[in-house]
């Protein structure tokens, strides 16, 4: 269960202490979190809530390691991210995080194969076991026969799922989200959610993911909601959503 | 002693700077071209990222083509000019002038000298005798075929035993002047470039009607430039005094006679002469042009390199800034600041290889084409041809590549070091 008080033990796949993040923005300084803690258990879906600005974005960047805090600890499956050198970090991203990101980022100059291919270039993986592995992961988002398509052939939510492939290929400890159907329609977001729900359900992924919609939230089986840079425990899917569920 | 000071430590700065320089060249050429096998980002995504951008990187192209193209032919010109004068020598001939004399126009050499230095040891003897020519040379002027205005011809007065010294000369067209009598043989690229130096053809120069009874071919050197007539006849028509000519070359024995043959006419104390192998006497006098044209065609290329670099500079720029978002998607799912530097320096090397095999490609058709220049040891014109070589390429190529690494490394880093949230960001 996620537990936003500190209370979480070490069994936790990620543990939040004390997390502060400050910008500077001339001689003004933003306080953008303060004194954040969480704890997620392996196999949570948490969705992130909160108005802009709050820090959604800036707390999926640090959990991601691609930024450092200004003060605190952030701990994934017994690494303690907040200390490491930037390559040790890079190379900790390539093998616990997939990242998904709203507007897909795809390469556009590479096809889908070889998009989805970019994480596995950086581990030992022969020719032929990269290809397999690929092809699996299209295949989990449904895109097999896309997958010699470069992106600008490919519609918004056939991107997304790409996206998706690449995120799970080289099998992630956990996949970060940030506001995967936010350039998307209603129902391109509705098989979006479908995939990562499956990846949760099926096959036992850890995913925080942040959103701006509460339809999409409510498919999460937690929602944590972020405001002036502290997290609070929202309302559960259902309630959300009423008792008719997600929409 | 303070200003001393300050000079010193300026010199080790710049010096300091020009080494790592040098070294951050070398290293990014090196790890440029190696970074399909050190990187791991897919050489695929920089061909097509290439494709993707063909009109800067065209612009980026051809600046770079440009400009190793000035460069190649610059060096060939100095090249063609050293070799056609280096050429004109033969390891196994010797040249004695006055001793001081730096060229042979200056020189002065008595028949009497001639004679002692004819018997020194190391020279070497057919049926006719040794093998010597006393040589007398001046400048006339005769027109060019192409404006019609006179140019500085070189006119050597030889002895008639001269293509027995200068074995590699051969009369390609009538026959070799008879002595005694008023007749040319005249350098195969004379006959091309000045007018009425046709075989049958009379000329007039130094008061005298000349006939042109042959033309030569020098293999390509200097002499192909000159025309020659009997030494004595010339020093009557130049009114120089009888039997002191400027210079006498001796065919030796072999080339290793040569030392033999400098100490003992060098210690003769009847002779004023020095004496010195007739190949290194040519590329000694090949010496200043040569420089001129090295720092006035790499003046020039450098300039040209600046624009081109800033060419590529810009290229690489553009594309830093139009790809900032998949950069920082590379490096968040892993790839290292490194592998985008080696990506983005590949990338650039690419680019400036490919502008250096057009330019070098471009200049190609130069090769052996024939031009004149002033020799400013003899005050005549002479022909040479363009000479581009492996050498000339390799360099040519080289010049590109450091280009490309000037012109790619800045923006390689920028790219790498961009901070990766940020950069996510970016529209």
């Amino acid at each position: 269960m996620v537990k936003v008080d500190g209370s979480g033990g070490q069994s936790s796949l990620i543990q939040v202490r004390d997390l502060d993040k400050t910008y500077r923005r001339g001689g003004e300084v933003i306080d953008v979190l303060q004194g954040l803690n969480l704890d997620v258990e392996a196999g949570e879906f948490v969705a992130f809530m909160g108005p802009s600005g709050s820090g959604k974005s800036t707390l999926l960047n640090l959990l991601g390691g691609l930024d450092v805090p200004t003060r605190g600890r952030i701990t994934v499956a017994g690494d303690e991210i907040t200390h490491m050198s930037s390559g040790r970090l890079t190379e900790w991203r390539a093998r616990h995080v997939g990242f998904i990101f709203q507007m897909y980022n795809l390469i556009p100059v590479l096809t889908a194969f070889q998009n989805v291919e970019l994480p596995l270039l950086l581990t030992k993986l022969s020719k032929a076991e990269r290809r397999s592995h690929v092809e699996t992961a299209l295949g989990v988002v449904g895109l097999t026969d896309r997958m010699h398509h470069f992106p600008r052939q490919l519609s918004g939510g056939q991107e997304q799922r790409v996206t998706i492939a690449r995120a799970i290929v080289s099998d992630p400890t956990f996949l970060l989200c940030d506001e995967p159907t936010g350039d998307l329609d209603r129902k391109s977001a509705d098989d979006v959610m479908t995939i990562i729900e499956e990846l949760v359900g099926r096959h036992h992924k850890t995913v925080l993911m942040v959103t701006h919609d509460p339809v999409v939230a409510a498919r999460a089986s937690s929602i944590l909601h972020l405001d002036k840079g502290v997290l609070v425990e929202g309302k559960h899917a259902s309630q959300l959503t009423g008792a008719g569920g997600v929409a | 002693m303070l200003p001393k000071l300050f000079f010193g430590f300026l010199i080790t700065v710049v010096a300091i700077f020009a080494l790592l320089l040098v070294l951050v060249i070398v290293g990014g050429i090196i790890a440029g071209l190696l970074a399909p096998f050190l990187g791991n980002v897919p050489v695929s995504y920089n061909l097509r990222s290439i494709r993707a951008r063909w009109t800067s990187t065209i612009v980026a192209i051809i600046g770079i083509a440009g400009t190793v193209g000035v460069f190649v032919a610059m060096l060939s010109l100095a090249n063609g000019f050293k070799a056609t004068l280096v050429a004109s020598g033969s390891p196994g001939n010797a040249l004695v002038m006055r001793a001081g004399s730096p060229t042979e126009m200056m020189g002065g050499i008595s028949l009497d000298s001639v004679k002692l230095v004819q018997d020194a040891p190391g020279v070497a003897h057919d049926s006719s005798g040794p093998l010597i020519t006393q040589e007398v040379v001046g400048v006339v002027p005769i027109p060019l075929i192409s404006t019609g205005t006179d140019a500085n011809v070189q006119v050597r007065g030889v002895s008639p035993n001269v293509l027995q010294i200068r074995t590699f000369v051969k009369v390609s067209q009538g026959r070799m002047f008879q002595p005694g009598l008023s007749e040319l043989v005249v350098g195969k690229n004379a006959s091309k470039t000045y007018s009425g130096l046709t075989v049958g053809n009379t000329i007039n120069f130094g008061g005298g009607h000349w006939q042109v009874v042959g033309v030569f071919d020098a293999g390509g050197s200097a002499f192909d430039s000159e025309i020659w007539c009997d030494a004595k006849i010339l020093n009557q028509v130049l009114l120089r005094p009888p039997n002191i000519f400027q210079s006498a070359t001796v065919h030796l024995d072999s080339p290793a006679s040569f030392q033999a043959f400098k100490d003992s006419v060098t210690s003769n104390p009847q002779l004023n002469v020095d004496a010195i192998r007739e190949v290194d006497y040519y590329a000694k006098q090949s010496t200043t042009m040569t420089r001129l044209i090295t720092v006035l065609g790499g003046l020039v290329a450098l300039i040209m390199a600046v624009g081109a670099v800033f060419g590529a500079l810009n290229t690489m720029y553009s594309a830093v800034a139009e790809r900032g978002r998949e950069i920082a998607t590379m490096r968040a799912v892993g790839f290292s600041t490194w592998s985008v530097i080696l990506s983005f320096l590949f990338e650039a090397l690419l680019i400036s290889f490919v502008g250096g095999l057009i330019g070098c490609f471009a200049v190609l058709p130069l090769n052996g084409w024939t031009t004149s220049t002033m020799n400013f040891q003899t005050f005549s014109s002479i022909a040479f041809a363009f000479k581009i070589t492996f050498r000339l390429l390799g360099l040519g190529l080289l010049f590109a590549l450091v280009m490309g690494v000037l012109g790619g490394l800045l923006p390689a880093v920028r790219a790498a070091i961009r901070p990766v949230a940020v950069a996510l960001r970016e529209l």
